[in-house]
């Protein structure tokens, strides 16, 4: 049955791999569950909407009028920064065309050499220096890459993020390379002026008690009780979680790195990113430049749909277009690389105390005979090894 | 024995794409982008070490530029943090500013070294940042195919 190729220019956003969600046309990108989001969004705007209605008034006309416009500056700053960290790229990486996927693969073969029959292939861990320091880089069988060193694989999404700091189901999206700043600056606004809130919730229910009696001025301004609720847990999280990324930031490390005690320990390699001062670790994390995302969004290709006609005639692209499709391994069906810990919001203020191990590591497939690789066969794919630690015990155990 | 290839649209054209080389990134310096300047094996016969080597260190200076945490980057963060970021919508950053000359240079030398050679470059920024992407076509003038390429069923493009 031959097929008439029909082709029709889409976005590149539609074809991408991973869970993400895309709206305005591939301008926005989150995460596929934003329930959570929702929920802050309503808190914030909310709490402030009473805010506005109950105190304000009263405040601008006894205190000052600067009270309610200073609020209102915070209220968009800090919506401002909640959108810009949902709303962007978080830096994520694309996956490895085919070919780059088939030249890493050879590489690895190369570098591993011939493993006897019936033994496990050495993990696929590349050593490189970085600053004097030893880092190992770990081989993501789903992106088909050797992740750059500071990046992870978030399972939530699907995707390898540069500079991973964790998912945060309060924003919707995962935390990286690119949003980090916004994030932090959205947390620190956000306890600014939930203590604003509070402070003036404080102060409006004092000076109305003075003439109205404390019981009255609660029926007065109800508002004032769910205000006064909100904030004060929101305080306690959010000005820890503040407090944690500040201490973060000033040591360059990310939560991930935190939470797997990536540079903590006597036998562990010292932070080799920090440049063993606050001042220019701050600057260099809030100051850097912005990057830009390297995910190609809006961008135009071809997508060519089959149609099944009589007669044949083959779409010629003179352009070669990238293809986004989901890879897969010639031999093994796609599979995702177990869990990194990706803790939320409320865990990770926690989280710094505790010390959470790294998710259970599992045995995806046996390793495949293998054959001999020939110029027109790739070699089949081992089964993952994706701690360091526990690679390094199947190494010694194999020799 | 002359290339038989004589401009850039000739060879996007091609379908005789032999083997493509990846050069990866150098991480010794951290995490910023910065691309192995080692030559690979499989360029031997295509192209001169020294213009390979130039254009991968041009490049990466190019990237150290854009990645500068200096006085600019001080006063475009602060600027654009003063405006809640609003001014990225009218802006354009330095590292795209960077990357556009980046993109301009890399044609630049397509069109004048590498094309001649049968060879074709590919920005880094559509390959995630991760690789240099260096395709090389099958070199018409010589007899057979490079014996120095690793041809594999999966990679001859449409």
């Amino acid at each position: 049955m031959s097929a008439v190729m029909m082709t029709r220019k889409v976005r590149k956003w539609e074809k991408l791999p991973g869970k993400n969600t895309f709206c305005c046309d591939g301008r926005v990108m989150m995460a596929r569950q934003k329930g959570v989001f929702y929920l802050t969004l309503f808190l914030i705007v909310g709490t402030c909407s009473l805010f506005f209605a109950f105190e304000c008034p009263y405040l601008a006309i006894h205190l000052s009028p600067a009270i309610p416009v200073f609020a209102i500056l915070l209220f968009f700053f800090v919506m401002a920064m909640l959108l810009r960290t949902s709303f962007s790229d978080p830096g994520v990486l694309p996956r490895a065309l085919p070919e780059e996927a088939t030249f890493i693969e050879m590489e690895i073969e190369a570098t591993n050499g011939n493993v006897p029959a019936g033994q496990r292939p050495p993990p696929r861990i590349r050593n490189v220096q970085i600053n004097g320091q030893i880092v190992k880089l770990k081989y993501c069988y789903t992106c088909k890459i050797f992740r750059p060193p500071r990046a992870s694989h978030c399972s939530i999404c699907d995707n390898c993020v540069d500079r991973f700091d964790h998912h945060c189901p309060w924003v919707g999206n995962c935390v990286g390379k690119r949003n980090y700043r916004y994030f932090y600056l959205f947390t620190l606004s956000l306890s600014l002026l939930t203590i604003y809130i509070f402070t003036f919730n404080i102060v409006h229910v004092v000076m109305r008690s003075v003439n109205s009696g404390f019981v009255k001025t609660l029926q007065d301004t109800p508002g004032t009780v769910l205000e006064v609720l909100v904030c004060f847990f929101t305080l306690w999280s959010v000005v820890g979680l503040t407090g944690f990324h500040t201490y973060l930031i000033s040591l360059n490390q990310t939560t991930n790195e935190d939470i797997k005690g990536s540079w903590s320990g006597k036998n562990r390699v010292q932070n080799p990113y920090s440049h063993k001062n606050i001042i220019n670790n701050c600057c260099e994390v809030l100051c850097g430049p912005a990057y830009p995302s390297v995910l190609d969004r809006r961008g135009l290709m071809r997508d060519d749909l089959p149609v099944p006609t009589s007669a044949a005639e083959p779409a010629t692209n003179s352009n070669p277009v990238p293809q986004t499709t989901k890879t897969t391994a010639p031999l093994i069906p796609n599979e995702h690389t177990p869990d990194d810990a990706k803790p939320s919001i409320a865990d990770s203020a926690n989280a710094h105390a505790e010390k959470i191990s790294p998710s259970p590591r599992e045995e995806k497939l046996p390793s495949l005979p293998k054959s001999s690789p020939t110029p027109t066969k790739v070699p089949p794919l081992a089964s993952p090894e994706t701690d360091a630690e526990a690679s390094f015990i199947a190494k010694d155990k194999a020799l | 024995l002359p290339p038989q290839f004589h401009n850039l649209q000739e060879l996007r054209q091609s379908p005789s794409l032999a083997t493509k080389v990846f050069i990866q990134r150098d991480y010794s310096e951290g995490t910023v982008c910065r691309f192995q300047t080692k030559f690979p094996s499989e360029l031997g016969s295509r192209i001169e070490r020294m213009l390979f080597e130039d254009t991968v260190k041009t490049l990466n200076t190019y990237y150290a530029e854009a990645e500068k945490v200096g006085g600019q980057s001080y006063m475009e963060g602060c600027l654009a943090c003063a405006t809640a970021y609003f001014i990225f919508l009218c802006m354009e950053t330095r590292y795209e500013k960077v990357l556009k000359k980046i993109s301009g240079y890399i044609q630049e030398q397509n069109e004048k070294i590498y094309a001649p050679r049968g060879l074709l470059l590919t920005d880094p920024v559509e390959r995630g940042m991760r690789v240099i992407e260096v395709s090389v076509f099958e070199d018409r003038g010589s007899s057979g195919s490079s014996p120095s390429s690793n041809v594999s069923s999966g990679i001859s493009q449409r």
